[in-house]
């Protein structure tokens, strides 16, 4: 049934037709072949999927995906896709899924850093990622993350020695250009951030309008005893794009991680951030913020899992929707046993700016140990009429009024980003993205 | 300056203000008195246009031009300006962004040069002097966590920087204790002059020893019933607004 509709056609297509990077060793053929029989069997996730609630992928379902871009290696990128280089001391640079050492900018990384790509590493080392990539289908699978494991050809492997701190941020940039056909990019990723170590990552979408791709991006995230992450996401994917990703990330004992996102762009976008917080006194702070305009469809699911004492997580997260548009955000705190004097909480708040758009919110509680924090709230709404018009008593017009409103309600995200330079970036990205709402 | 003539309006079915009519000149101070649910915010908020009210019959011109047909940003920049009973907190919303944002929309509507930010900052330097306002209230976000004598003055601080031709002045001793109360009528006091008048909307008379009127009109049932100088504030606070309905039974019954 599942494998009869256009989209699981172009899929099975695209395994028979690519090789794919480390193809011949036994035990990554075996663990492709694998998933891409559990893909067949599971299809897509549909809305009874408490996961994939509000987010139907009927019309994805009907598209068909070519297996890759054979230019994707020699696309010339114009300069504007990148980061200001003001911003980007490091960059990592992925075009149409596929890596660009041409682009990419690693040699100002300290000692003790090391980046390859998931080709690279498969074709010259694969025996060190095969924990991450020889596995058999759970119940924490989904179609996509299956397709992944059967498909990926392509990723970041990233790792940061014991104790080295990494002060300027490395900026990890996908950038989608229009090829022959709209494509599925699967990317399959591994972060280490090494005990004691720190790392910024400045993750970056962008690409032009009328692509169509599809990119699938699953990765781990392992922060290490006493490290610490920073990880900005600014999302700006081309209008026409599908973005897929889902983040696994493990704190360890005294571990943090600050993450910041900015969900701008993208046709129907998607973030799942599975955290666990497993060592004791780990922390997990994420802010965030979605402006959607048009048809946009963006859907954040933050899944926080506490094990670790005394392990703490704040969630701030704002959701913007306009014309069409429509936003989802599921916040899930479960404190697991043992997790005892765990501090978790999720604030969520939406802004409608049109009576067709729509917002979802879901706060989940769930508590299984003792002497535990635990806070949510969530609202959906409309600018307030009182705040609009005294804007407007003061000379403001309407739309101006709108306008500052609306930013100022999603700049709580960045309040606290850092660097300076990279938090103006952000600001000045959020205000450009405003003209277009509530036109 | 501002001519109001036997306006009518109405929220929802209920008519509130039911013939008013009022002349109000360049440098004059008049002060709209009257008991609770006379109109007097209504009135206040007539003017500055806030929907939801429905003005039925009457018309005010302001230099000559309606001012009914403008929208409150194009009333703001033509030169009335309304000073808040109840200022909003606005989260996220710089104190200084905003002043710089209204100033320069206003200067822009009038056909005028935007001031750049420094500018703007020396602007803002000078009124926190004249003005005693804690400078440090303009980097935190307008009105949030203000007390209510902080967002009162703030009012008047924006009023100092917009330098409206019309003042309207709603309830702003409402909440205020007696050195607050000071405070803001000294604020008002300075910005006084021969260009610029004032509508000071209260229902007590304390005030107005502060900020003294050339004329003070008493509004009941939704039209002025009695006009005077002054001393009329003294005798209704000595007397109370059922003096009025008493001396004046054919217009307040009308």
């Amino acid at each position: 049934m599942t494998t009869s509709v256009p989209f699981a056609q172009s899929m099975h297509a695209a395994a028979l037709q690519r090789r794919l990077p480390g193809s011949g060793l036994a035990w990554l053929d075996a663990a492709r072949a694998e998933a891409l029989q559990a893909f067949a069997a599971r299809g897509l996730p549909d809305q009874r999927n408490e996961l994939w609630k509000y987010t139907s992928l009927r019309a994805l379902a009907q598209r068909a995906y070519a297996a890759s871009d054979a230019e994707a290696s020699t696309r010339i990128v114009d300069a504007a896709w990148l980061p200001a280089p003001a911003l980007r001391a490091s960059c990592a640079v992925f075009v149409n899924g596929a890596f660009r050492a041409d682009l990419s900018q690693l040699d100002a990384l300290p000692d003790g850093v090391t980046v390859q790509s998931l080709a690279s590493a498969l074709r010259e080392a694969p025996e060190p990622l095969r924990f991450l990539l020889d596995k058999r289908a759970d119940d924490d699978d989904d179609g996509f993350t299956l397709l992944n494991r059967a498909l990926a050809a392509d990723g970041l492997i990233l790792n940061v020695a014991l104790g080295v701190e990494v002060r300027d941020p490395l900026h990890i940039v996908h950038i989608d250009l229009a090829a022959e056909a709209a494509a599925a990019f699967h990317l399959r990723s591994l972060v280490e951030v090494g005990e004691g170590a720190r790392l910024r990552i400045v993750e970056h979408h962008a690409g032009e309008a009328q692509t169509g791709h599809l990119t699938n991006i699953v990765r781990d995230i392992n922060v290490h005893e006493e490290a610490h992450l920073d990880w900005t996401v600014i999302q700006q994917a081309g209008a026409d794009a599908t973005l897929l990703r889902r983040s696994k990330v493990r704190l360890h004992d005294d571990a943090a991680l600050d993450l910041h996102a900015l969900e701008l762009g993208g046709k129907l976008v998607r973030h799942e951030i599975r955290t666990e917080l497993a060592g004791a006194r780990s922390r997990f702070d994420s802010r965030g913020a979605f402006v959607l305009h048009g048809r946009q469809h963006a859907d954040m699911e933050l899944l926080v899992t506490h094990r670790g004492r005394d392990s703490i997580s704040n969630a701030v997260w704002r959701g913007v929707a306009d014309n069409r548009a429509r936003g989802v955000v599921h916040g899930r705190i479960l404190v697991q046993p043992g997790a005892d004097g765990a501090d978790g909480s999720f604030y969520n708040k939406n802004l409608l700016l049109s009576p067709d758009a729509e917002i979802d919110t879901r706060p989940a509680l769930e508590i299984y140990a003792d002497e535990v924090k635990a806070n949510h709230g969530a609202t959906v709404g409309q600018l307030d009429e009182k705040v609009l018009f005294y804007l407007r008593s003061r000379g403001i017009p309407l739309e101006t009024a709108r306008r500052i409103l609306v930013r100022a309600f999603c700049s709580i995200a960045l309040e606290d980003m850092r660097p300076m330079p990279l938090r103006e970036y952000c600001e000045a990205l959020l205000a450009e993205q405003l003209p277009e709402v509530s036109a | 300056m501002l001519k109001i003539e036997n306006l009518h309006a109405r929220i929802g079915a209920k008519e509130i203000l039911k013939g008013l009519s009022l002349e109000v000149k360049s440098g004059e101070v008049h002060a709209i008195m009257g008991p609770n649910g006379a109109g007097k915010s209504t009135l206040g908020n007539v003017l500055a246009g806030r929907s939801g009210y429905e003005v039925t019959a009457g018309t005010v011109t302001f230099d000559g031009k309606s001012l009914l047909d403008l929208e409150p940003e194009a009333r703001a920049a033509a030169g009335v300006f309304m000073a808040f009973q109840y200022p909003v907190e606005i989260p996220g919303v710089n104190n200084t962004y905003f002043l710089r944002a209204a100033l320069n929309a206003q200067r822009k509507a009038r056909g005028g040069q935007e001031l750049d930010s420094m500018q703007f900052l020396k602007l803002v330097r000078e009124k926190v002097k004249e003005m005693g306002m804690t400078p440090e209230l303009l980097n935190r976000a307008v009105n949030e966590g203000f007390s209510g004598g902080e967002k009162k003055r703030n009012e008047v601080f924006q009023m100092a920087v917009l330098e409206p031709r019309l003042a309207i002045l709603d309830e702003t001793d409402s909440g205020l204790d007696i050195d607050a109360l000071k405070q803001v009528a000294a604020g008002v006091n300075s910005l006084r002059s021969a260009k610029r008048a004032f509508l000071v909307i209260t229902h007590y008379q304390r005030l107005l020893d502060y900020i003294v009127p050339d004329f003070v009109h008493v509004l009941a049932d939704g039209r002025i019933v009695e006009s005077g100088d002054a001393q009329l504030a003294r005798e209704l606070e000595a007397h109370g607004y059922a003096w009025v309905r008493e001396r004046t039974p054919a217009e307040a019954g009308a």
